[in-house]
């Protein structure tokens, strides 16, 4: 087998193995809790024959192992069971939900990553002159203010001075496509700031890093001009790291934007999430937190298998 | 004379747009030297004067909703639920804002001389969305289902009163174990929506007789309505549409009203308010109502089942401090009884509670307490602004020698392990539209509810007694002795009554101040209309 191959097939076994031991602490952690499903559904009311019979008919008298596994089987096949607050249909409310996630974090990625990486390129190609001070001292401005803070600045500018945007982030079936951009622009807007900074850096950092090899100086010999060095010779050498900085920020948007979504009302898994923790739903807990660790695991393997697909050492073994 | 009728007229039209409250018409007309029973008339004149315009979408954005929501009438427990099942539902009757009855699906209430049996007229050819209309039979069902304690109803209590229900044509006879001369008050339950077939085989349905039919139903995000084409008064529901949208964000809630998105907002922070007052298109509600913000002492609990040391705490918190710095003055001081002129056979006759040093130093030395600390838990969300006012408290507390100290509890669990629980916490209640129902559901020693392990004899008397009172005259006098009693005995410390401080646009018509609930007794979006 080529080796190459090899390495990926193992990356992504060892993803799925890590994703059934995290789904097996997932389930444990909920089990250690105090009480139990039938406990939190009757609350109040829980007389010692309603827990009986409640338990008896949830199956909650199973062994533990034999629960874990009906769980399992029931992600796998799509059935997530229903929420104890409101009944409602978990594999359904969260599809919808995490549409909206997804959209939200691929907007904020479509324009946050290309800007981070020519802002990188560009603060490498000048480092530091000037215009590597006034994007680093930017983005990094931009880093440091706390999410709702920057949410807040947004809100005031774009709907109170320029009123051109929405303060409601709100987006539902049946909206056009403009819609719905416009509806999520202000917080792609604080997204953006919020993750570019780190991309940027790194990239910088990665670029500059290999500037300092044989080969680019070669390539500066040759007369090739500073960007053609860097585009050609510096980046493709630096992906890698970058990469995988770019995977964490995307997880980032994915699984920890619970702040932004909450100050725009935006309609997402993590605000969905917070408030079945408040009432103790522990289906949906357990049924989000796979998900998002399931996001988090295929996030870091993608940054992982690009990066070994990007080392020339690995494609071109000996 | 001459410049009075124009200070009248530019009054009149100032009410008839909706930007005087009652009381600062009454109060700025009276000022004028005419009589305040002509000037409420006037008043009342002014504002149906205004012509209620139909169509367009009106949309409310809400603090108080989460993805936990259900629309099963029996679990609603927040803001928003309670907003969106007054929308679809219906009861039996209604409180109008000056405290009367509003029959809705009952034509007709009356009752046996003893208040023991009560009768309801069902209003024939009331039409549930989607067809069918309501029969006696799903009155029953309905109260039926809220005494099941599977249903988990918040008007368990209230039902629970009810020894045999009826149905026979169009008339719901109710037996009471007990005369109760406010059951319509009890009927007007938010809980107590009559559903088709009582909703027995699907609760979270939506169904329902009220002015607006459910088209999207997205718990902690938004509920849109559109209007009930055979809706039996034709009187409300004038917008063609309406949406409300959960905007838990104080922030984002308010830029939304600014900027238009919305027409209605309710939870106006009070830091704002004053800002909010200067924006142009925007107008600040902020009603007297019955809520109102307590601490809490556990009657049976040393050290606070001695009443010296009860008085003590009572005399060491500073009201006016705390309406004036946790209200932002958008509040009335309280007087340690749940009762305020919101409640019908209120007697304004107790001196106000002030704070004093000397006496509670005095009551503090009397109770002989050993000057071990006394701790007051509380939580961010006991109530908002709950931990400054658990510090101001401890502050003058402890200017008048009382070692009180501030724990500080996690909002996670508060309500479940901390109120209810410890023996001196913060907390709050949003009132009842009765007396009987506010003392009977926190006051009367075997209540469930009793946060104060109040247990008296002679006030659990009267407040029976009171319950089958018919004589308004005597009744009030009972529920006044009642008040005294609580004031002077009772665990409960209430430094202040809340306002409910909405925000509303200027192209809403028809807004009336109601003391009931907030956002109109959480009929603004039905009741109000959009001006062109």
């Amino acid at each position: 087998m080529h080796p190459i191959l090899k390495l990926l097939v193992q990356r992504i076994a060892l993803g799925l193995l890590l994703l059934l031991a995290v789904s097996a602490v997932i389930f444990l952690g909920v089990e250690a809790l105090p009480g139990d499903t039938a406990q939190a559904i009757l609350g109040q009311q829980a007389t010692p024959e309603a827990l009986a019979n409640l338990r008896e008919r949830m199956g909650l008298n199973e062994p533990p192992l034999t629960r874990y596994f009906q769980w399992l089987g029931g992600i796998l096949t799509g059935d997530l069971g229903t929420a104890l607050s409101n009944g409602a249909d978990i594999a359904q409310s969260i599809g919808q939900r995490l549409g909206n996630t997804l959209f939200l974090a691929g907007c904020a990625a479509a324009i946050s990553v290309p800007l981070a990486i020519l802002l990188g390129l560009i603060a490498a190609r000048h480092a530091g002159k000037w215009p590597d001070k006034v994007i680093s001292g930017i983005t990094l401005t931009t880093i440091s203010l706390p999410e709702f803070v920057a949410a807040y600045f947004v809100i005031f500018i774009f709907t109170q001075l320029i009123p051109i945007f929405q303060p409601v982030a709100m987006v539902f079936p049946g909206m056009s496509f403009w819609a719905k951009l416009n509806a999520i622009a202000l917080p792609v807007i604080v997204l953006v700031l919020v993750v570019l900074a780190h991309m940027m850096r790194m990239t910088r950092a990665a670029i500059l890093n290999v500037m300092q090899s044989a080969y680019i100086e070669t390539a500066e010999l040759k007369g090739l001009s500073p960007m053609t060095v860097i585009w050609k010779h510096a980046l493709p050498n630096a992906i890698a790291p970058v990469v995988s900085v770019v995977m964490l920020n995307m997880a980032y948007l994915v699984v920890g934007v619970v702040v932004v979504e909450v100050v725009f009302g935006y309609n997402a898994l993590g605000q969905y999430l917070v408030d079945h923790v408040t009432k103790r739903d522990l289906p949906v807990v357990q049924a989000v937190g796979l998900i998002f660790a399931a996001v988090y695991i295929f996030l870091n393997m993608l940054a992982d298998i690009i990066g070994i697909l990007a080392n020339p050492r690995l494609r071109h073994p000996k | 004379m001459n410049d009075k009728h124009n200070q009248l007229d530019w009054m009149v039209a100032q009410a008839r747009q909706g930007r005087m409250t009652r009381r600062e018409f009454v109060g700025r007309t009276t000022a004028l030297g005419v009589s305040a029973g002509l000037a409420s008339a006037l008043f009342g004149k002014a504002v149906q004067a205004q012509e209620a315009r139909k169509g367009g979408v009106i949309r409310v954005g809400m603090q108080g909703g989460e993805s936990t929501n259900s629309l099963d009438p029996a679990l609603a427990a927040s803001e928003v639920p309670f907003q969106v099942n007054m929308t679809w539902g219906e009861m039996l009757c209604d409180v109008n804002p000056d405290g009367t009855i509003d029959p809705r699906i009952a034509e007709e209430i009356s009752s046996s001389p003893d208040a023991t049996e009560w009768k309801f007229k069902i209003r024939a050819g009331v039409e549930y969305h989607g067809g069918g209309t309501v029969t006696a039979e799903d009155v029953v069902a309905t109260l039926r289902r809220h005494t099941d304690e599977k249903s988990q109803s918040g008007a368990l209590g209230i039902v629970q009163g009810i020894s045999d229900m009826k149905a026979e044509g169009d008339m719901v006879t109710l037996k009471l174990n007990a005369a109760n001369a406010d059951l319509p008050f009890l009927m007007a339950d938010y809980h107590l929506i009559i559903q088709p077939g009582g909703g027995v085989d699907n609760p979270a349905a939506g169904i329902g007789a009220g002015p607006y039919s459910v088209v999207v139903n997205e718990p902690g995000v938004r509920h849109t309505f559109k209007k009930h084409a055979n809706y039996f008064d034709t009187t409300i529901g004038h917008a063609d549409e309406v949406e409300i949208l959960v905007i838990n964000d104080n922030t984002a809630r308010t830029a939304a009203l600014k900027s238009g998105q919305v027409h209605m907002i309710n939870r106006v922070d009070p830091k704002i308010v004053e800002l909010l007052k200067g924006v142009s298109g925007v107008q600040v509600r902020a009603v007297a109502g019955r809520g109102h913000y307590v601490f809490i002492m556990h009657c049976d609990t040393a050290p606070f089942d001695n009443n010296d040391l009860r008085m003590a705490l009572k005399y060491a918190v500073n009201r006016g401090e705390l309406v004036e710095k946790i209200l932002g003055g958008l509040g009335k001081p309280g007087n340690d009884f749940p009762i305020n002129a919101a409640y019908p056979l209120f007697q304004d006759t107790f001196e106000q509670r002030e704070y004093d040093a000397a006496k509670a130093a005095e009551f503090y030395a009397k109770s002989g307490h050993d000057g071990s600390p006394i701790v007051l838990a509380t939580a961010a969300g006991a109530f908002p602004g709950a931990v400054d006012a658990a510090n101001l408290f401890a502050a003058s507390a402890n200017a008048a020698g009382i070692p009180l100290q501030v724990k500080l509890e996690p909002d996670d669990g508060y309500w479940s392990n901390v109120w209810n629980v410890a023996p001196f916490c913060a907390s709050y209640w949003g009132g009842r539209p009765v007396q009987d129902q506010m003392y009977s559901t926190a006051y009367l020693s075997t209540a469930e509810w009793n946060d104060t392990r109040f247990n008296n004899a002679r006030f659990d008397e009267l407040l029976l007694a009171a319950r089958g009172e018919l004589d308004t005259a005597k009744r009030s006098d009972m529920y006044t002795e009642m008040a005294q009693i609580l004031r002077d005995e009772g665990g409960l410390i209430l430094p202040m009554f809340n306002d409910f401080v909405s925000g509303v646009s200027d192209s809403i018509g028809g807004w009336v101040d109601d003391p009931n609930g907030e956002l109109m007794n959480g009929r603004a979006h039905v009741r109000c209309w959009l001006n062109a």
